[in-house]
């Protein structure tokens, strides 16, 4: 663009103007605005849908509650295999060379066993089986604790989840400590329990939400809501109400390969990684469009614009001699 | 003796950003489209929001699942946040086929896309605090993306406390802050003029 076009764009308007009331504009908006909200909100209300609970979870999904629980304890599950910034058991998804979250740290500790089983359950009064588990639990020695859990876990593994069909075996008190877990949360008593482990005053949600995840009733409930990642989750709402339908450009790319593969290397397999880093170079990008190569010039070439400012080109055509 | 510095900030403002300017009863003949009037209603739409939040962070996060008054306040704030994207994007959008960027209006440009993307950063923090099975869900999906680029060691989606926090006091104020720069510039640049528009095609001026 030439140095006297981008100035005269830049100087203010000397050509033909016309009355604006821009307070008169403002409150209109803000009229036209308010009406059509409250009308909105009349008619079709908001999405509520109950928080899950962990009672709830035990009493329809039983046998899912106690595998998990064993899990726990055994270290196996998601939170205990995660890695930063719970736990240091795994490195991590990585952008190439870069270890990100490895590097960030473990900055929000959760020791599965302790913080997920064994504290929850001290906080009861409990029978004279759990009281005596617990006892036996805290008296053995690290390996023989692993060594009970993971036979167990690989006994409820090698059963299908069938609690009934697992063989005995020397579990040490694992079955009763589970068992005690899953009453306590039949109860009602857990939820609370593991909010409030630290003190009186607690607002961070963050080992309900993992130990919920652990299980499959908080993934079951997802799917039956429709809002799994791969089915473009990440933008939509419970019930029939929009969700957050500008998050579109980022669950795009949980849609195609290689992002829907997590079998795929190295970049399936570290998709949230790749996805957040791509987004923030387009965030970027959509900041300095307009130094852009090819992407600034775009609005010139396709003439959009015509229609915008129609009135003042069909005024400058009428304008122009005719040749 | 040197200029005081309350001086030297007053002449500026006053150069750059009279009255006129600031409260226009005039514009270029060229605004004259539907599409103008989109950034009033996203402005409109964050006045909702505004205004509906306060009512909903002086009653608490929970009071909506159990007061019909709340439930009506909470979904004034829910249609007004789907409108305020809806105006938003389509005023993103005009803007983008105007190259409204022309004419030193890089900062104008810039300061918008900034607004958009805080905007969704605070909308998602919303979604986090509904306290209900949705905030359940999107915090423990959300969590695996901010932690896989190291982010989430202290951006923690499940810490209901810290997203509430963000999202009534600091989000909010970062937003706010970037759209009055952004007004502001808008009223001190003027309108963007047509892409073709042309220094000889303006001599006559006047209404």
């Amino acid at each position: 663009m030439s140095t006297v076009k981008e100035s005269f764009d830049a100087a203010p308007w000397k050509g033909k103007t016309k009355r604006y009331d821009i307070v008169k504009e403002g409150s209109v908006a803000l009229a036209f605005v308010m009406v059509l909200t409250i009308i909105l909100s009349l008619f079709m209300g908001s999405p509520d849908e109950t928080p899950l609970t962990f009672k709830g979870w035990a009493v329809s999904n039983s046998d899912n509650f106690y595998a998990t629980a064993v899990q726990e304890l055994a270290g196996t599950s998601g939170t205990a295999t995660y890695g930063a910034p719970y736990n240091k058991a795994a490195d991590g998804l990585n952008l190439g060379p870069l270890w990100l979250q490895k590097w960030a740290g473990v900055t929000r500790p959760i020791d599965s066993v302790n913080d997920f089983v064994i504290s929850p359950l001290s906080t009861q009064v409990m029978s004279t089986d759990i009281a005596s588990a617990l006892a036996t639990w805290n008296s053995a020695t690290a390996a023989q604790k692993q060594a009970w859990a993971t036979a167990y876990d690989d006994a409820i593994t090698n059963a299908e989840g069938k609690l009934a069909d697992v063989p005995s075996g020397a579990y040490g008190p694992v079955p009763a400590l589970a068992q005690g877990l899953t009453d306590m949360a039949k109860a009602g008593a857990l939820d609370a329990a593991l909010l409030s482990q630290g003190g009186f005053f607690q607002t961070d949600n963050t080992k309900q939400i993992l130990f919920f995840g652990d299980g499959a009733y908080l993934d079951d409930a997802g799917t039956a809501a429709n809002l799994q990642g791969g089915t473009w989750g990440m933008m939509n709402e419970t019930g029939r109400y929009p969700g957050q339908a500008w998050l579109w450009l980022y669950s795009f790319w949980y849609q195609i390969p290689p992002f829907n593969n997590e079998e795929s290397k190295p970049i399936g397999a570290n998709a949230d990684a790749y996805i957040m880093a791509i987004m923030g170079v387009l965030s970027l990008g959509l900041i300095l469009i307009p130094v852009i190569p090819g992407i600034k010039t775009l609005p010139m070439r396709i003439p959009i614009h015509r229609g915008i400012w129609r009135d003042y080109y069909r005024s400058q055509a009428i304008r122009k001699p005719k040749k | 003796m040197s200029e005081m510095w309350t001086a030297k900030l007053r002449k500026k403002w006053q150069k750059n950003l009279p009255i006129e300017k600031l409260l226009p009863d005039d514009q270029p003949a060229y605004v004259a489209s539907w599409i103008y009037v989109f950034g009033v209603l996203t402005l409109s739409a964050l006045a909702m929001i505004i205004f509906s939040g306060i009512i909903l962070a002086f009653e608490g996060p929970a009071w909506y699942h159990t007061s019909d008054a709340g439930k009506f306040v909470n979904s004034l704030h829910f249609w007004s946040v789907q409108l305020f994207f809806v105006f938003m994007v389509i005023h993103l959008w005009g803007k983008f086929w105007m190259a409204a960027w022309r004419g030193n209006r890089f900062a104008t440009w810039a300061t918008g896309a900034v607004a958009f993307i805080a905007s969704i950063a605070t909308a998602f923090t919303g979604y986090l605090v509904q306290t209900n099975f949705d905030s359940q869900w999107i915090s423990f999906e959300a969590k695996d993306g901010f932690n896989s680029v190291g982010v989430g060691a202290w951006f923690t989606v499940t810490n209901l406390g810290q997203m509430l926090l963000l999202h009534v006091a600091f989000l909010p104020l970062i937003l706010g802050a970037i759209t009055v720069v952004h007004v502001l510039m808008v009223r001190k640049r003027g309108v963007v003029p047509p892409i073709d528009a042309e220094p000889s095609s303006v001599s006559e001026g006047g209404r």
